[in-house]
């Protein structure tokens, strides 16, 4: 962000307040060619429609968790920890202790988000571009992705949407994320039918 | 708007977006066919966040593979991650 020309003061406050990498990324570029700060959250709202099906997700496992900790599992709610959180649930439906198994994924996740963030801000791009750490990001969400392939309908849920993903990369706002998302849906629940 | 108005309507929206079903009243059950929809949301999501960043070069298509076999067998994160870098090398370098 700060690399677009965004004061290093606002771009913390920013990763503090939105806590949502890829929407970050893309406003930054936005503000910085100008757009109308309305188009700018809207685009916002777009790139991180994702969270409201985790959000949907998570209830599953939390209506009846005290509003104060909802509150705040609402704002650790990402990527990495949402995916962490609910293999866990799928392998161990009646955990007891999931409130807990989601705070020790979601705070140690921010954390090393906003230090991440912070070492950005400050030495900036020290790595050398060589090393391909930015393959690391996908590669972490592989991880992430296979231990949902449990069975015939999931695997054909994941194939769908990332084929989606594939085809409609080029659509504006990261439309394509919530476009596979709908299909892979989709297609999951056809071949959940077919099986019985 | 100013810089400030926009980092605060990005944090409201995206707060929102987290917190809609969280935050409905405890009592209101999940559907059922909302329910089995959202059986598939981890692996399409998940998936379809890396599956264009791997298809971008023959090296990192062959590497994403590699990537995918270690987490299937071992489902491990970090083992994943150091499998798909060395991979990458590895192709690049045989390239």
């Amino acid at each position: 962000m700060v690399a677009s020309g965004i004061p290093p003061l606002a771009a913390m406050l920013t990763s503090l307040v939105v806590f949502a990498g890829a929407s970050m990324v893309a406003s930054a570029q936005l503000l910085a060619s100008g757009t109308p700060a309305l188009l700018v959250i809207l685009t916002t709202l777009f790139i991180n429609l994702r969270f409201m099906m985790y959000s949907a997700s998570l209830r599953v496992h939390f209506a009846h968790a005290p509003l104060r900790w909802r509150l705040l599992i609402a704002y650790l709610v990402a990527d990495n920890a949402y995916g962490l959180a609910l293999a866990r649930f799928a392998d161990h439906p009646d955990d007891p202790a999931k409130l807990e198994f989601f705070l020790g994924t979601g705070v140690p996740v921010w954390l090393a988000w906003q230090l991440a963030v912070l070492a950005g801000i400050l030495i900036g791009s020290g790595v050398p571009a060589s090393w391909r750490l930015e393959f690391a990001a996908p590669l972490a969400f592989i991880a992430m992705s296979v231990p949902f392939l449990r069975d015939r309908a999931t695997v054909a849920a994941a194939l769908a949407a990332g084929i989606t993903a594939i085809v409609a990369n080029d659509l504006p706002l990261r439309l394509s994320v919530v476009a596979a998302a709908l299909t892979g849906i989709g297609v999951g629940m056809l071949f959940e039918r077919k099986a019985r | 708007m100013s810089l400030w108005g926009t980092i605060l309507g990005m944090a409201l929206v995206t707060y929102l977006l987290r917190a809609t079903f969280l935050l409905l009243p405890p009592g209101m059950e999940t559907p059922g066919l909302l329910r089995r929809a959202l059986r598939y949301v981890p692996a399409a999501v998940l998936t379809a966040i890396w599956a264009p960043e791997v298809l971008v070069e023959d090296e990192r298509l062959l590497a994403g593979v590699v990537a995918i076999a270690v987490a299937w067998r071992w489902r491990a994160t970090f083992a994943t991650i150091i499998a798909g870098l060395l991979a990458l090398y590895l192709f690049g370098f045989l390239r």
